[in-house]
């Protein structure tokens, strides 16, 4: 394998992944609102209609349990599509299809009817674009048995999880934090090979304190490692990178090291993925743990238009810090 | 008139209505006796519409069936005793005793499952023919689905990508009249049911879902304009459920009169009437079908309870990734 480098962005990213994908595998398709003439609403899809063509590429209606039902009925003939959805409160009109039949229907027949399947959308905040396009509901949609719910946090993983997520057998719902579309990294020009969409991630090796975290809030709980490494706190930073299922070996295996955990999660408090990292914690690592477990949530409210109200809405780098900080006052 | 089918051909038509007769006959004995539990549809009064449907299609067509899917499934082939040992909860199911009634699947016939969120099975039929139509498979893909689907969403979401995309799907509506206890006319501002599918750009018709003959005429002419490559095409299959909606259904919701003037519409005993079948046939029809169901239901007395330790099992899949 070549040494070389290339910058590229998560959008970027994305876009190359569905390209090899399309490339390697015939059943492959991607379908959603405004993936192909307009390039895609974020324009991950970009180009891809020339390389492709209107079949490969195809534009739906604005009809998503529809054309989601498709996905899941396509995927049970035999191709495998990518379902696009534009961002995760019109996921909403899906639901039906998404919980009713594609996480469904394998057990309800008994293993017959496996669907695989992979559905994309946009999760998160952060653009202005008020309290119908910001929210953050993979928590919701990992409550699901019968799915398995990806959260690429880097330009690598946005470039190599699609193809492992497409082999699975069974649905796959990958969510894109907006944010993350116009970052960008160096990553290895040829792509290293698939990785484990079972496990999580250490992203930043610590002993003081463990940040667990995933999507858009990575780059938040990296800044936040920092300050505390400033400050003399080492922080163990954990991308999830699967919310479901969690990778409980990974999780527990820090906060036995550390002793000390903060979660970091933009959706909402109650009955969240946080509340049920925070339990598993709890249940499998309780007398290791030297202080409480600490959550930086997003703020209980339908996302707000104004930039400072939205700001004060999501968790920032200070609420990491002051949470860990707090978990390092107990001795 | 339609013109009338050959001598042993009448015979199997009869035969494969008073199967699903008999069948739901067994299943009312069997959830009294709380053998079987659970939502039970019966299917008593639209037996035409299944045969008919199911008789004109091939076994390389799909068909996507609702809640109300024992007619469904028996006349797709799907074995009595899969379908009985299911409604039993037995491992020996078509189901593996997870589905219940509601959920007969065999994908081994193609027939993709009783879906029981009302409109809930269009989406995955549009699917299956976009995968025909995108594999250059042919064949036609069959929906069933009640009157009451279509002030669902997904209907029109359906029909309009259907048409749209120009799929090979015959979409099968059963217009029994009432949507659990909601009548049409209590529901719909425009009742006419083929108007809204035409209103698709959609090759739609009425038919008389009390005829066996009827229905299957209709569902050849739809499925050979599908396969020449016309389109999807809608039928409203009118017709009438005897029994009540479900095991737990007082039936307020219409007269009497109403419900024996459709059953002096009997599809079985019209049947039988109109191509003059001897007595005879129908005691030797009835014997036939009485051993098959005695069979069947020996077959799921004598099925095996899956093991509470699999409980989990096919929330994902076994197989390695493909």
């Amino acid at each position: 394998m070549s040494d070389e480098t290339v910058e590229l962005t998560y959008r970027e990213a994305m876009r190359e992944a569905i390209r090899d994908a399309m490339r390697r595998d015939e059943r492959v398709f991607l379908m959603g609102e405004d993936v192909g003439l307009y390039g895609g609403c974020f324009a991950v899809s970009l180009g891809l209609l020339e390389e492709f063509g209107p079949e490969r590429i195809r534009d739906t209606p604005l009809s998503e349990s529809a054309f989601v039902g498709a996905g899941i009925g396509a995927a049970l003939a035999g191709m495998r599509p990518i379902v696009e959805i534009m961002t995760v409160n019109f996921s909403l009109l899906a639901l039906d299809q998404i919980m009713n039949n594609a996480a469904t229907l394998l057990h309800m027949s008994g293993g017959q009817c496996n669907v695989p399947l992979v559905i994309r959308m946009t999760t998160g905040a952060g653009r202005q674009v008020a309290a119908q396009h910001s929210h953050s509901l993979e928590g919701w949609y990992a409550h699901i048995p019968g799915l398995r719910i990806l959260v690429p946090a880097t330009v690598e993983d946005a470039r190599e999880m699609l193809w492992p997520a497409l082999q699975d057998p069974d649905p796959v719902l990958i969510f894109e934090h907006a944010g993350l579309y116009g970052t960008s990294a160096r990553v290895a020009a040829t792509s290293p090979g698939p990785i484990d969409i079972e496990r999580a991630v250490i992203r930043r090796p610590g002993t003081d304190v463990t940040l667990l975290t995933y999507g858009g809030t990575l780059p938040t709980t990296l800044a936040a490692a920092e300050q505390l490494s400033a400050a003399g706190t080492e922080a163990e930073v954990i991308d999830l990178r699967t919310l479901r299922p969690l990778d409980d070996e990974t999780i527990v295996g820090s906060v036995r090291r550390t002793h000390r955990a903060v979660i970091v999660d933009e959706g909402w408090r109650s009955g969240s993925i946080s509340a049920e990292i925070s339990a598993r914690i709890m249940e499998q690592a309780f007398y290791d743990l030297d202080a409480p477990v600490e959550r930086v949530c997003g703020a209980e409210v339908p996302m707000p238009y104004a930039k400072h109200l939205e700001d004060a809405a999501l968790p920032g780098a200070d609420a990491v810090v002051r949470a860990a900080m707090r978990t390092r006052s107990h001795v | 008139m339609n013109p009338l089918p050959e001598p042993e051909d009448v015979l199997e038509l009869l035969r494969q209505m008073m199967r699903i007769r008999r069948f739901e006959d067994r299943c009312v004995e069997l959830y009294s006796a709380a053998r079987i539990r659970g939502f039970v549809h019966l299917y008593i009064g639209e037996e035409a519409v299944a045969v008919g449907v199911l008789d004109a299609l091939t076994a390389d067509d799909d068909i996507v069936a609702t809640y109300r899917d024992h007619g469904h499934a028996l006349a797709r082939g799907v074995p009595a005793t899969a379908i009985m040992a299911e409604m039993y909860g037995m491992q020996e199911g078509c189901s593996r005793g997870r589905g219940g009634s509601m959920h007969l699947f065999d994908v081994s016939r193609r027939f993709y499952g009783g879906n029981a969120i009302v409109a809930g099975g269009l989406p995955v039929a549009i699917g299956l023919a976009l995968a025909r139509k995108m594999q250059a498979r042919g064949g036609v893909v069959t929906c069933f689905f009640g009157e009451g689907a279509i002030a669902e969403g997904e209907f029109h979401e359906c029909m309009n990508l259907a048409a749209l995309w120009d799929l090979p799907v015959l979409f099968c509506c059963e217009n029994n009249l009432y949507a659990m206890g909601t009548a049409l006319r209590r529901s719909e501002s425009e009742t006419d049911l083929v108007l809204k599918a035409a209103s698709y750009e959609m090759a739609a018709w009425p038919v008389d879902g009390m005829d066996v003959v009827a229905v299957r005429d209709a569902t050849r002419r739809g499925v050979d304009a599908i396969r020449a490559g016309s389109g999807p095409h809608f039928l409203e299959l009118r017709t009438y459920r005897f029994r009540a909606h479900s095991m737990y259904d007082p039936e307020r919701y219409r007269d009497k009169a109403e419900v024996e003037q459709w059953k002096s519409r009997d599809p079985i005993a019209r049947f039988v009437e109109r191509y003059t079948i001897a007595p005879s046939d129908v005691d030797m029809l009835e014997r036939e079908i009485a051993d098959e169901l005695d069979a069947a239901v020996a077959f799921a007395e004598a099925g095996t309870p899956e093991p509470v330790e699999d409980l989990t099992r096919f929330v994902t899949s076994e197989v390695g990734r493909t």
